[in-house]
Formats: C-alpha cells, sequence, structure tokens
C-alpha cells in the first residue's frame, strides 16, 4: 500500500532531520521549562515577602509587586506566536536588521512565558502552605530567605509538581509556534519534508506520533518524581529497649489520593 | 535577685480597631518558670506571640537583657533564635524528617557544623525519649510525639527561654502526659519558661510564678500555691471556679 510505502520512504530518507527537530524541539521546552521554573520561583519568592515596616522598602515592593504583575498580565495575556514575532523582529528592528540567534531566541521566549505561568504556579504553591510552617522557622530565628530555602521551597517543589509537567508538556507542543521565526524544530523540520516529498498526511502522522511519544515519556517520567519526592513511606526506629543496636523498620499504610 | 532577662514595658497589641493587649508590664527573671493562664480570648497566646515577634507590637517595649527588641538594639532573629517557641499545632517541618528538624535550624540560623548538630540533636532527642525515631517524618508520628520533637528541637538551639503556646491543647489527653513530663524535667533543671496553658495541675505545682490575663491585662499574678489557694481578684476567682467545677 502506498502509505506505509511513503511513511517508510520518509522515515529512511528524512530520519536525521525529523531527529533533529525532535532534539531540538526537546532542547527548547527542557531548557525553557526550566528556566521558566526559576523565574517563576525568584518572582513567586519576591511577591510573597511580607511588607516590609520600612516606608520606602513599603513602596519598593509595591512597585516590584506592579513589574511583576505586568509581566505576568502581558505574557500570559499573548499568544506565545505573536510574542515570539515581536520579540524577534522587534530585536532586527532595534538593531539595524541583526537577528538573534535562533535556538536561544526561542529558549528565550519559552523562558518567559513560561516564567509568567509559573509565577502564579509557584505563588500558589507558597500560599497552600500552612502557616505554620513558617511561623516554625521564622520562631528559630529563621531570615525570609532562609525559610524560603529550608522550609517551604521543598514542600512548594512536591506541591506544585504536578503543575510543572503540565508546563513542559504544553512547552513540548507549543514550541512548534516557533517555527514562525524560523527555528529548526519538529514542526519547522515537518514542514520542510512535506514541502519536499508532498506527502502531506504521513509526513504530519509521522510528527505527530513522535509528539505523543515525547509528551507521554515525559509525564511517565515526571510521575516516578513525584513518587520519589513524596519520600518513602517506610522509616526505621533505631534501637530498641531490650537492644539498642537494633534496627527496627516500619512500614506506615498510608493511604493517598492519587 | 536573678537578673531580668525579657522584660515587657506596656505592651499593646491591636488587631484592626480590636485592642487585645491593653498594656502588659512583665518582667522575666533568669532560670523562672512562669505560667500563663486566663480564658480564650484574653490575650495570652497573643501576649507570647508578640514576644516571638510574630505579631507585631503596636505599641510598648520588649527588651533583652537589656537590649530593646522593639528599637532594634537586637538583630530580630538573632533575639528569636534566643527565645524560641513550641506551638499548639508543634509547627515541624514537613519536609524534614525528625533529626534533621532539630539539625537544620542549627546549621541554618547558628551556624553550626553538621557533625556538632548532630550530636546536639541526638542529645535533646534521647532526652525527650525521641532518639529511635530520627529517621521518622513528622507525618508517620503522634501528636505526642510530634510535640516532643518540638521540644527537642528548641532545646537544639540552646536558647535563653523556651516560650510554650498551649503545648498540650491539641493532643489527645493519653498524649498529654508524656509531654507535660518533659516539660515538668526542663523545670526542675532551671530552664527559663514562659507556658501558656491549661493546665492548671501543671501551673500549680511546677511553675514559679502564675500570671492571670483577663481582657487584656495581668489581673493578678504571684505564687502559685497561694494564686490557686485563695485568688484575690473576684474575675480569678470566677476563672478558676468555672475550671475547677
Amino acid at each position: 500500500m502506498d502509505f506505509f510505502q511513503n511513511v517508510i520512504d520518509i522515515l529512511t530518507k528524512y530520519h536525521s532531520y525529523l531527529l533533529e527537530g525532535l532534539g531540538y524541539t526537546m532542547l527548547i521546552a527542557l531548557v525553557g521549562t526550566i528556566l521558566g521554573l526559576v523565574i517563576g520561583l525568584l518572582m513567586g519568592i519576591v511577591k510573597t515577602i511580607p511588607a516590609s515596616k520600612n516606608a520606602f522598602l513599603r513602596f519598593l515592593q509595591k512597585i516590584i509587586n506592579f513589574i511583576i504583575a505586568c509581566y505576568v498580565e502581558i505574557f500570559r495575556g499573548t499568544p506565545m506566536m505573536v510574542q515570539s514575532m515581536v520579540i524577534f523582529w522587534g530585536y532586527a528592528f532595534m538593531n539595524n536588521g541583526t537577528t538573534l540567534p535562533l535556538i536561544p531566541a526561542g529558549i528565550f521566549i519559552v523562558s518567559i512565558n513560561t516564567g509568567a505561568y509559573m509565577t502564579e504556579i509557584v505563588r500558589g504553591g507558597i500560599i497552600s502552605v500552612d502557616k505554620g510552617q513558617f511561623e516554625g522557622a521564622y520562631s528559630v530565628g529563621m531570615t525570609h530567605w532562609q525559610t524560603m530555602i529550608h522550609v517551604i521551597i521543598p514542600q512548594v517543589m512536591r506541591n506544585i509538581l504536578p503543575s510543572i509537567s503540565n508546563e513542559f508538556v504544553i512547552n513540548i507542543k507549543d514550541t512548534s509556534v516557533l517555527n514562525v521565526i524560523g527555528v529548526m524544530e519538529l514542526y519547522y523540520m515537518a514542514n520542510k519534508i512535506q514541502m519536499m516529498t508532498w506527502d502531506i498526511f504521513e509526513t504530519y502522522l509521522i510528527v505527530c506520533v513522535m509528539y505523543f511519544i515525547m509528551t507521554f515519556s515525559v509525564t511517565r517520567i515526571l510521575r516516578l518524581c513525584e513518587k520519589k519526592l513524596a519520600g518513602s513511606d517506610s522509616y526505621t526506629i533505631c534501637g530498641s529497649q531490650s537492644d539498642p543496636d537494633a534496627e527496627i523498620h516500619v512500614k506506615k499504610e498510608e493511604k493517598v489520593f492519587r | 535577685m536573678m537578673e531580668s532577662v525579657i522584660t515587657l514595658k506596656s505592651l499593646k497589641k491591636s488587631f484592626a480597631d480590636r485592642e487585645i493587649l491593653k498594656g502588659i508590664d512583665l518582667e522575666i527573671k533568669k532560670n523562672e518558670v512562669i505560667s500563663v493562664i486566663g480564658s480564650s480570648g484574653s490575650g495570652k497566646s497573643t501576649m507570647l506571640r508578640c514576644i516571638n515577634l510574630l505579631e507585631d507590637v503596636t505599641s510598648g517595649d520588649i527588651t533583652f537583657y537589656g537590649k530593646s527588641v522593639i528599637g532594634g538594639d537586637i538583630d530580630i532573629n538573632e533575639y528569636r533564635s534566643k527565645i524560641v517557641m513550641v506551638f499548639q499545632q508543634f509547627n515541624l517541618f514537613n519536609n524534614m524528617t525528625v533529626l534533621d528538624n532539630c539539625v537544620r535550624p542549627q546549621t541554618v540560623v547558628l551556624k553550626r557544623s553538621k557533625e556538632e548538630a548532630k550530636e546536639i540533636a541526638i542529645k535533646y532527642l534521647k532526652k525527650v525519649g525521641m532518639a529511635e525515631y530520627i529517621n521518622a517524618r513528622p507525618a508517620q508520628l503522634s501528636g505526642g510525639m510530634k510535640q516532643r520533637v518540638a521540644i527537642a528541637r528548641a532545646l537544639s538551639m540552646n536558647p535563653e527561654v523556651i516560650l510554650f503556646d498551649e503545648p498540650t491543647s491539641a493532643l489527645d489527653p493519653e498524649m498529654v502526659g508524656e509531654v507535660l513530663d518533659v516539660m515538668r524535667e526542663l523545670a526542675s533543671e532551671g530552664l527559663t519558661m514562659i507556658v501558656v496553658t491549661h493546665e492548671m495541675a501543671f501551673a500549680r505545682d511546677v511553675s514559679d510564678r502564675v500570671i492571670f490575663i483577663d481582657d487584656g491585662v495581668i489581673c493578678e499574678q504571684g505564687d502559685p500555691k497561694e494564686f490557686f489557694a485563695s485568688p484575690k481578684t473576684e474575675r480569678a476567682k470566677a476563672f478558676l471556679s468555672r475550671f475547677l467545677q
């Protein structure tokens, strides 16, 4: 049948294109998600600093919070495809036609876009941590920053991991819009292949399967991470009354809704 | 006369336009065990939270060895590390094991080495009878166990004072005893303690001084035996009679 022959032809002839596109898609999505998370964590922490007693600092906090709010609203409220055109050609416009290198430009666009969503995800994660955790840390003399690093963020990370993997999956798919500025990710490569072969359906079907394999393996891997982060459900009792060197392993059955 | 560790000078605290503390004057001497009693809503927990600066003080001052805490003579976090608090809801760090709960505050705040902090933590976990559970996480422990770990965490900071905010109020009755036993031992060793409590027997038998707070002011204070046997003010009498019924 033609269909299978075409698929096999595309795979044998153009597999290097497909793999290159897949590689760039994964690279941009992965780095973009990680950088976006870093942006989100920083902004989320800054946004939740308790209001200062000093009037000047309080004023400064208000300005910074306003800037963060603008950033979040603008990048959440406009399509990433349009953002990439504005940023890419905006840069060229202001630099006499010199354009940004494509892959870094792609990573930059995905990062700041993800950062806007992550800021809100992290903020939600921080305010969902019990107030007592903050008070426990403050009461022994930890600063806001120390409290965040040692006590709050580890708990936030565990709580927001499902949202992070969600963002990652979205990014794998949404890197496809970067083809408008010519980033050689998977969709761009598919476009190139179909122009050479005219097997439009077969080409995009292959790419479709490739996207699904990427997103599906990422969700599975991150699900495993979630379980790891939830911590071991067993612990060891070191020493008993009769034998100080005894180690008793206690496995606790916990009913967790997943 | 022992030197005073913490002094409260006409301490006031309002939430919105509601005044909770209406001017508290109190001097806490070294090695003193003070029980703070009073009906709920009287402001006793608020007073304790003001001492740890978990609540902003509206007016008045807190001094620590003569240095003004509100005036900024001493760094807030340094001060807090010396007057640590034990909470009604334990507030153990959920992301850490029992051992880490006692080690991390020492390494982060006091900059102790890991080895030293671990040694100190284990010493105090032994004292509260929780050394066997160093690998467990807070979620795996009962309320009484959590509170004993919280006390070990507080002790690991080698503080000048420990503030106890109703430490047994969230516990099942059969677990109250184990926590009070630990606190009794600490009191007998000369630790300076301020205990907000509803455990009248503890207040009477263990503390050096009882403070009765009513409606945001210290209504009556004195020797626990005398106070419980013959309270002087009408409000204290009414409070105690309600409790003894």
